[in-house]
């Protein structure tokens, strides 16, 4: 039920982020999303690739620091309320949203929210419990 | 105007035949009372007899700033505790200090060397003295003052901080001499704008600063912000405190060290080899008249040239080249010392934390800043802003608390500071580009 997300540490400098994408490309590795975290130093990168451990591998050998989180990926319906009710849904169930995301591409009607909580097996549980569907991470990878 | 003519004007070999005197009376007594200096002749074979003429002072074993810590707190005292009438101590690497002692004879001393500074500086008797260097463990601001009160002058023990209220103090009061770091006293200027008055209208007329490196081109501002003389003032807590050496205000050329009681010399900080006159080398210092706790051939690791060429000011000692640098990695940030090794130790403290890291010291306005940027590996690293920013809040906090100096944390990539071969370049300091 998780989703690999790849995190790079990026210092707030020019010229990183192409050399995050430059690696990739080379790598024949495709974002499938993406979520830039700022302060005034430093940025981290998270990404949804097709191929995560080639990505982890190569951006690894550049000298990037990445590592891997589990992070959750929720079909929400595509109309107005739609985040709404999963966000109450959570809330209801006491579950924290650390950050999220959307997802570029959409899944049949519906978009995709990456989420990373705190306690993702509790999400999980609480949404599923609540009839909302979370998104496999291959199917994702493949989208 | 000299404070004391007999001394400050002696012949060249009438300061020389005191010096030796001095010396080996000084010697003799060191052998004899500090179990740390007889062990150390003993093991390079030397006796205080044996020192017969200034030459052979190059025989003499050096002290350093390590000894003084591996005989903490007082194994370098030459008299017995109950004469001892004030402790003071400076930082050091480990947390802990460096501890002097001064008998009541040292503090009359050290009030007189300060008199005479003050006045080699142009104060006197009817001056009002705004002393902001700090009061406390710290030499400078009991030193100061003291040599305030010798001197007959008004002096106003305002320490460090509270600026609002120095200004306000120095422009009520009529302060005409202003005692602090240099680095504050451009801090004063800017605040005293900053509450819309201006200082260069204040009564100061001459400011004497010392406890940090500073430029030339710092020491024309200064004289330009603060409309004053701007005096540099030379000392180190392990000799005496501040009145080592001071420029006159006839030359603002060089600092005179008050050679009837201490003798400098100038070595290769790396053969230790005494260089010949006129030479840039690390200044080295005995003390010849102090009780509490003699030093013998003290390494400051301040690199300085010694000019022994006489001086318009009718003073005979010799002078100290301004401070170009020090021979060891210490800084000196806004008056506090501080040694790369105590952050690195902050940094191993917490786990994960790479070994890598480099100390960027600038100069921002009028005040010095330090700023750590440590290498962020995948064991610190988070995928939250949150986590890394927590880092940096921790390292921050116990420097902070270790060193009571605020700096700024930057995380940086991994392999992003430049590693070297031998001897890691961990400080980038900026100050000195102006």
């Amino acid at each position: 039920m998780y989703v690999e997300q790849i995190s790079i540490f990026i210092e707030n400098k020019s010229g990183r982020l192409a050399e995050v994408t430059r690696c990739l490309g080379e790598a024949g590795v495709n974002i499938r999303a993406l979520s830039l975290a700022d302060t005034s130093d430093f940025g981290i990168l998270r990404l949804i690739v097709d191929k995560h451990d080639v990505a982890q591998k190569q951006l690894k050998e550049a000298g990037f620091t990445v590592s891997k989180t589990e992070v959750v990926a929720v079909e929400v319906p595509d109309r107005p309320t739609g985040l709404h009710g999963i966000l109450k849904i959570l809330d209801q169930g006491g579950v924290n949203v650390e950050y999220m995301y959307a997802f570029v591409e959409r899944c049949g009607a519906n978009a995709v929210i990456i989420f990373r909580f705190d306690d993702a097996a509790e999400a999980i549980k609480v949404l599923t419990g609540n009839g909302v569907r979370v998104l496999e991470g291959e199917r994702i990878y493949s989208m | 105007m000299i404070w004391n003519d007999d001394f400050e004007t002696l012949p060249r070999e009438a300061i020389e035949s005191l010096q030796l005197k001095r010396l080996r009376q000084t010697l003799e007594r060191v052998y004899a009372t500090v179990p740390f200096y007889r062990e150390r002749f003993q093991r390079e074979k030397v006796t205080p007899d044996m020192i017969k003429s200034l030459d052979d002072l190059r025989r003499v074993p050096f002290t350093l700033k390590q000894d003084m810590r591996d005989n903490y707190p007082y194994g370098l005292f030459a008299v017995a505790l109950d004469q001892i009438v004030r402790i003071h101590a400076s930082s050091g690497t480990t947390g802990k200090p460096t501890v002097v002692g001064y008998t009541r004879r040292d503090i009359d001393m050290w009030s007189e060397l300060m008199a005479r500074s003050f006045v080699a500086a142009g104060a006197h008797r009817g001056d009002v003295i705004h002393n902001a260097y700090g009061y406390g463990l710290f030499t400078g601001g009991l030193g100061a003052h003291y040599g305030a009160e010798k001197l007959g002058a008004s002096v106003i023990p305002m320490s460090g901080g509270n600026t609002k209220k120095q200004i306000m103090i120095m422009q009520d009061f009529g302060s005409t001499i202003l005692t602090c770091t240099p680095s504050y006293s451009l801090y004063l200027a800017e605040a005293a704008a900053d509450e819309g008055v201006d200082i260069r209208d204040f009564k100061l007329r001459v400011g004497i600063f010392g406890a940090e490196p500073w430029s030339e081109s710092i020491r024309r501002e200064i004289e330009e912000k603060l409309n004053l003389k701007a005096i540099d003032i030379y000392g180190l807590s392990e000799i005496l405190g501040p009145g080592v050496a001071i420029e006159c205000v006839e030359a603002q050329k060089g600092l005179h060290i008050w050679e009837d009681h201490f003798i400098p010399e100038i070595i290769d900080p790396d053969s230790g080899d005494v260089l010949p006159p006129g030479e840039l080398g690390e200044l080295v210092i005995t003390t010849i008249t102090k009780e509490g706790i003699p030093m013998i051939r003290y390494r400051t690791r301040d690199i300085t040239r010694l000019i022994h060429e006489p001086c318009i000011c009718g003073r005979t000692h010799a002078r100290l080249e301004r401070m170009s640098g020090r021979s060891d990695d210490m800084l000196i940030i806004r008056g506090v010392n501080v040694f790369p090794s105590q952050i690195e130790s902050v940094l191993m403290d917490i786990e994960g934390v790479e070994p890598h890291y480099q100390l960027i010291v600038e100069r921002e306005g009028n005040l010095d800043t330090l700023e750590v940027q440590v290498e962020v590996n995948e064991e610190t690293f988070s995928d939250e802003i949150k986590v890394l920013q927590d880092l940096s809040g921790r390292i921050r906090k116990e420097i902070k608390d270790l060193l009571g100096i605020t700096c700024r944390v930057r995380l940086v990539e991994p392999k992003s500071i430049a590693r070297s071969e031998g001897k890691a370049k961990r400080v980038i300091d900026r100050r000195g580009q102006f």
